[in-house]
């Protein structure tokens, strides 16, 4: 019970230290929002006129609309990028030597380049009148590199073993792949992967920067056309209705890939004697991708 | 294949402005991610879920509509007089931030147990065993993912030329739209940029890893 092995069980003494550090930091927490509350109020973000527009269901409508562009963009851009992970991770896994130092650089460059340039070069260069398929196609380049990455080290990471047996009974090397060891890096990976698709639902919003009509970009126009109350702009209402679309369409995929994650994990207690070291392994590696895809999802 | 030498000076301020808008966001989310890490793990109730908002918020919210959030939000709380490159260090340290809070937490999580008990057992309070004994040995180890996320924020620094901060990106845009100069050529030179500060965030991360790394 005592939750972290960073400090004991509370003793009589420390139970009141702990009450008083709660209460002054909880007083210290409402005040700021009280004070972010309080100033928004007072520069006029609440008045009604403001989110008046919010009922109307041609309003609505819009937002609806941008939604479902916003979706739309990203289901390609996530299937295409799936795709394009296993070629990459496909080739880099291949017997010959020029087949995986071209996917390695391939990989290497589109997951140094900011998504940003590339998606404004595609936009620039090839796709001024059509910036879905800017947008679609640099997610893809770049989401897709990373996802070789997950695959690959996701199939480096089933035990050495596994293999060997295969080969052992005389599979060829595309049978081990697609039935011993894809499936259980799939398994093992699927939080990571999943969390990756994260990251390219949020990078979905880059497509505002390059004018295209995606859920942000509903937003941000929508609050230029309302009209000001009192000389106040409805950006603030904008940033507060929009936000938190994009963080509930986040944390429902999130929370896709934590349910997915714990019933790996449970599932793996049944597992036979032999087999807890390998676990151990999978688990290592997993959280170990799990780091590696935190990091990049920040990209 | 004249755009840099015709755009020097150009390119050498979007240089700096990148490596100055990475190096100084990169440090206010090193400093608040250790810090909202240490608020996950202590032992007031109100901190952790201040802390734990703190991450969901953050890793939840697309960049775009933070550096939007930031720059329209501001002024709207009355603190007026920043400028763009401020508000793009402060959404940009913002939103690192939380991802360094994770990674320091599970750097955390790594720690072997004895030791906390071992610092408990000299008496020593929740401060004094995190900020002593766990922390540092956590840092050593988080130094990788720390590494991969600064990179990350240095790419996502180009988002900032959307909110008219002088930076790679911007001179991206400001050389796309003045014509004449082969649109793959800027590109190509732009990249060249990255991987160098790409090249030279990593080099100078393992460094660190080889010098600091805990031999378990």
């Amino acid at each position: 019970m005592s939750g972290s092995v960073l400090y004991d069980v509370p003793g009589p003494k420390a139970r009141v230290r702990n009450r008083i550090y709660g209460a002054l930091s909880t007083v210290a927490l409402l005040g700021l929002i009280g004070f972010v509350l309080y100033r928004l109020d007072d520069t006029g973000q609440f008045q009604a006129g403001l989110w008046d527009d919010y009922e109307y269901t041609e309003t609505q409508q819009r937002i609806v609309d941008g939604l479902v562009t916003t979706l739309k963009t990203f289901a390609i851009a996530a299937v295409l990028s799936l795709v394009l992970g296993t070629v990459l991770a496909a080739a880099r896994l291949s017997d010959h030597k020029p087949v995986r130092w071209a996917a390695a650089v391939v990989v290497e460059f589109f997951r140094a380049m900011p998504l940003l340039i590339m998606i404004f070069l595609l936009y620039a260069a090839v796709f001024t009148s059509d910036p879905m398929w800017a947008l679609v196609i640099g997610l893809t380049l770049y989401n897709g590199s990373v996802q070789a990455e997950i695959f690959r080290s996701g199939i480096n990471a089933v035990p050495r073993g596994q293999s060997e047996a295969a080969y052992a009974i005389g599979l060829r090397k595309t049978q081990v792949m697609t039935s011993v060891l894809v499936p259980q890096a799939v398994r093992s990976m699927l939080p990571s992967i999943i969390s990756q698709l994260v990251v390219t639902l949020k990078d979905t919003s880059l497509g505002f920067i390059i004018l295209y009509e995606e859920l942000l970009f509903v937003g941000k126009s929508f609050a230029q056309q309302t009209p000001p109350v009192n000389g106040v702009y409805a950006f603030i209402p904008m940033v507060i209705v929009f936000g938190s679309i994009y963080i509930l369409l986040c944390l429902a995929l999130s929370s896709v890939a934590t349910w997915i994650e714990r019933r790996t994990k449970r599932s793996r207690k049944g597992t036979p004697p032999a087999m807890p070291l390998n676990g151990a392994a999978l688990t290592a590696e997993t959280t170990a991708g799990g780091a590696g895809a935190d990091g990049v999802q920040a990209g | 294949m004249n755009v840099l030498s015709d755009n020097f000076a150009m390119f050498r301020e979007g240089f700096l402005g990148t490596v100055e808008l990475t190096v100084l966001s990169g440090l206010l989310a090193l400093v608040l991610g250790t810090l909202v890490a240490a608020f996950r793990v202590s032992p007031v109730p109100a901190l952790r879920i201040f802390g734990t908002t703190w991450v969901t918020l953050l890793r939840n919210t697309p960049l775009v509509l933070l550096f939007l959030a930031v720059t329209l939000g501001l002024p709207a709380l009355g603190l007026k007089g920043w400028d763009s490159f401020w508000l793009a260090v402060l959404a940009l340290g913002c939103y690192t931030s939380a991802f360094i809070c994770e990674a320091v937490r599970s750097g955390i999580n790594t720690v072997p147990v004895g030791q906390a008990e071992a610092a408990r057992s000299l008496g020593m309070t929740f401060t004094q065993t995190l900020g002593q004994v766990v922390l540092p040995q956590a840092a050593r180890t988080a130094i990788p993912p720390i590494g991969s996320l600064l990179i990350a924020l240095a790419k996502n620094t180009a988002i900032a030329s959307g909110f008219n901060v002088s930076e790679l990106g911007s001179v991206q845009k400001t050389l796309n739209a003045a014509s004449g100069y082969n649109i793959y050529v800027i590109f190509l030179w732009i990249a060249v940029c990255y991987i160098i500060i790409t090249f030279a965030i990593s080099g100078l991360f393992r460094l660190l890893e080889n010098r600091l790394a805990v031999a378990r």
